[in-house]
């Protein structure tokens, strides 16, 4: 693996499947009943968010620990960047500390490549979320999710596997990062949304897209479900949530459409209601209160092959 | 100690031509031939031109000095030393000042600010409307009859979108013949914009600045100035449809000008996926193709003219995200250069016609009587020495300007200016600041 996780486009396809492997290994050591490896004692993790997001911290947290690091978490609320400080003298700050990996989410596309290429800091920097560029770890754990369930967790497990993802698109880096890594993984992506939801360009993706939700479902092997903000109707992306609802919206009708073994996820947080109902989120067929399980495996997956080296010997250490 | 007051300057190539000597005597150019008579009671300094071609002293349509208000980035002073050690002799410095140059006082504050400098003829350009708050106009006529002359209005870095206005600053300026020169840009297709929307817009996440966004309005006002029969100038002309659009104006006979800058002629939008936002500037960089229809634009004489844009910032307003980052970048020092790489050595343009694109025609826009001359007996010396043999690698510490923020740093570039002469004072010789 490269030294960054920026994009899912930094993953070849044998890194992206060892990920999930390493992944597959860690995620056993969450039914032991006790949660630790030391293979990061003594390194730092920096979970630096300029963003809310108390999910996908806490995911971090709860993965760098249970991997034996220390953990210092920097947010922006109650910190000097609330005060204005720069993302440099911040990251100038951090690197001081000796942090060994910066977790970094921003509003602002880009700022983790800044952060890792501009000289700032000696670190490996993961991208844990930029603006509406891309979430990388997140489609690593939506990709290790749909392995375990359509792949039965053996290599090649997503080749010809189909995945719909819908919804905004335009603003989704969650989207971003998964139409890279499912193409990489083999898989066949087709996004569906309304054409004012697609990014200029989405024709380059190497992904197929549809405005009619109802002709993908009975072909997908999987369903992703994007949040809407309602607040896009200001910008007039669409007229109202009803209408939204009632042409994207995933509800047990269309459910009723999906083949017996298709999947449905959703990154969170849910809209209940308006992306999707309360009883689709609840269903058997819905992994996903198991997509978070699986976030805190492939975080560890991640921040262990970045920081320790590629060779895999976790089944040789005892647990701590 | 013997006063120079005049230079000869030997086996120099006017506008490529063949070689000849030029005298330069009084503020003017006094004679022009091989061997040129020297008998005066002058102390003559001679200046060896041979390998140098001499160019008329170039005029920049769109600068941005910064003075008043961000003195960190650039003063009047620092600018037009930049714009020296480029071959410019006078700059046209944009009115989105703090304050705004929307009033006689400012303007005059600037022109003068340009006089004490000495380097360069500074030309204030008019705010077109109050604070550039697009709502309601300034005092064009003040300006005009101020002693900055001001003849060129822009509320450049903001478009004139409400087309109204538009129209009512159109029409005004005929009374003392001025020109509105627009930064066009339809504010609601760009709102949050960051870089050229395309395939790569969207693979960034980075929100898209569509051409339509340009081409829209500069349609619109082609339209306008048509209609009232006015005098348009498009700023940074920067799209292959722009271009289309001002051609299809000038076909049509209709009063309109355009520009385009040296990084819309060279640099692509491929760059901003370093996310560096160095490569950030407004309009953005653009695909190859737009860049590829800027030369043929440029060398059919549908743009009008280069200008720079040079926009000065601070250091820190660089190094940071590309979201937070300014828009702009520095111009004056490699405008020359820029012109040579893209227009000249590819065989779009002559020595000639750089001269034309680079002096004549904007001065001509900017109604500038003391420059844009042809090189000839009488005319005042405001001359380029440059030698384009040379490769240089640009150092951003080397720059006049007191901002950094150039994108080619690092990167080579063909040709340098060796002199250049303000009403026959060399403001810059042997390649240094004088």
């Amino acid at each position: 693996m490269k030294r960054h996780l920026l994009s899912a486009a930094d993953l070849s396809r044998d890194d992206a499947e060892q990920v999930l492997v390493t992944a597959e290994e860690l995620r056993s050591l969450a039914d032991r009943p006790i949660k630790k490896l030391p293979a990061l004692r003594g390194r730092t993790v920096v979970n630096l968010f300029f963003e809310d997001s108390t999910r996908t911290r806490i995911s971090f947290e709860a993965a760098a620990k249970r991997l034996s690091a220390d953990v210092i978490n920097f947010a922006a609320k109650g910190s000097s960047l609330s005060k204005g400080e720069s993302l440099k003298d911040t990251a100038l700050t951090l690197e001081a500390m000796g942090a060994d990996a910066v977790v970094i989410r921003h509003g602002a596309s880009g700022a983790p490549h800044r952060l890792a290429h501009s000289g700032w800091v000696r670190s490996s920097v993961v991208n844990a979320g930029d603006g509406t560029h891309e979430h990388p770890t997140q489609a690593l754990l939506d990709a290790f999710t749909m392995w375990r369930h359509l792949g039965e967790s053996r290599p090649n497990g997503l080749e010809s596997r189909r995945v719909a993802i819908v919804g905004d698109v335009l603003h989704s880096r969650v989207a971003r990062s998964n139409a890279l890594l499912l193409r990489t993984l083999g898989a066949e992506v087709t996004l569906v949304a309304p054409p004012t939801l697609l990014p200029v360009g989405v024709e380059t993706w190497g992904v197929e897209t549809s405005y009619d939700l109802d002709a993908v479902l009975p072909k997908a092997d999987a369903v992703m479900m994007l949040r809407v903000q309602r607040e896009r109707m200001n910008g007039g992306f669409f007229p109202t949530a009803r209408e939204y609802s009632r042409r994207y919206g995933l509800d047990a009708r269309r459910m009723g459409t999906l083949q017996d073994h298709t999947i449905v996820m959703h990154p969170g947080p849910m809209v209940r209601g308006m992306e999707i109902t309360a009883d689709v989120a609840d269903s058997d067929r819905s992994v996903i209160v198991e997509q978070v399980t699986n976030g805190v495996a492939v975080r560890m997956a991640v921040l262990y092959l970045l920081l320790s080296g590629s060779e895999s010997t976790l089944t040789e250490e005892d647990p701590e | 100690m013997t006063r120079v007051t005049g230079y000869l300057i030997k086996d120099v190539s006017v506008l490529g031509g063949e070689p000849t000597d030029v005298l330069v005597e009084d503020g003017r150019i006094a004679a022009i031939g091989p061997g040129v008579p020297t008998g005066s009671t002058h102390d003559l300094e001679t200046v060896d031109g041979s390998g140098l071609v001499a160019l008329p002293g170039l005029v920049d349509l769109h600068t941005h000095l910064r003075e008043p208000g961000r003195e960190d980035a650039e003063t009047v002073e620092s600018g037009t030393r930049a714009a020296a050690m480029g071959g410019f002799t006078a700059v046209h410095a944009m009115a989105n000042t703090d304050p705004v140059a929307d009033t006689a006082g400012v303007v005059e504050q600037v022109w003068r600010l340009g006089r004490e400098a000495g380097y360069c003829d500074v030309y204030p350009v008019g705010a077109v409307t109050v604070g550039l708050a697009g709502q309601q106009l300034a005092e064009l006529g003040a300006m005009a009859d101020s002693a900055a002359r001001v003849r060129v209005f822009s509320d450049d870095g903001r478009c004139v979108s409400d087309a109204v206005l538009m129209r009512r600053a159109l029409e005004y300026v005929k009374a003392f013949d001025g020109v509105v020169a627009q930064h066009a840009q339809e504010p609601r297709l760009t709102e949050g914009a960051q870089m050229n929307e395309g395939e790569l817009s969207g693979r960034l996440g980075l929100a898209g600045w569509p051409a339509v966004a340009e081409e829209a309005i500069i349609a619109r006002d082609c339209l306008l100035a048509a209609h009232v029969g006015s005098r348009l100038h498009v700023c940074h002309v920067s799209t292959a449809g722009s271009v289309e659009i001002v051609r299809d104006a000038k076909r049509k006979g209709w009063n309109v000008t355009a520009e385009a800058c040296p990084h819309h002629l060279l640099l692509t939008d491929e760059l901003a996926a370093t996310y560096d936002p160095i490569y950030k500037v407004n309009p953005p960089l653009r695909t190859a193709a737009d860049t590829e229809a800027l030369r043929e634009g440029l060398a059919d004489g549908t743009i009008d003219i280069v200008a720079t844009d040079h926009a000065p910032h601070p250091h820190e307003d660089k190094d940071c995200e590309w979201a937070a980052a300014a828009f702009g970048m520095l111009g004056l020092e490699t405008a020359l250069s820029i012109v040579q790489a893209t227009m000249v050595d590819p065989g779009l343009l002559d020595w000639a016609g750089v001269a034309e694109r680079m002096s004549y025609a904007p001065a001509r826009i900017g109604r500038v009587p003391d420059h844009g001359h042809p090189i000839e007996e009488g005319a005042p010396a405001n001359l380029v020495l440059y030698d384009p043999s040379v490769v240089r690698t640009v150092e951003a510490s080397e720059s006049a300007s007191l901002s950094r923020n150039t994108p080619y740093a690092g990167m080579e570039l063909p040709g340098r200016v060796v002199a250049t002469f303000l009403r026959g004072r060399p403001t810059v010789l042997d390649g240094k600041l004088q």
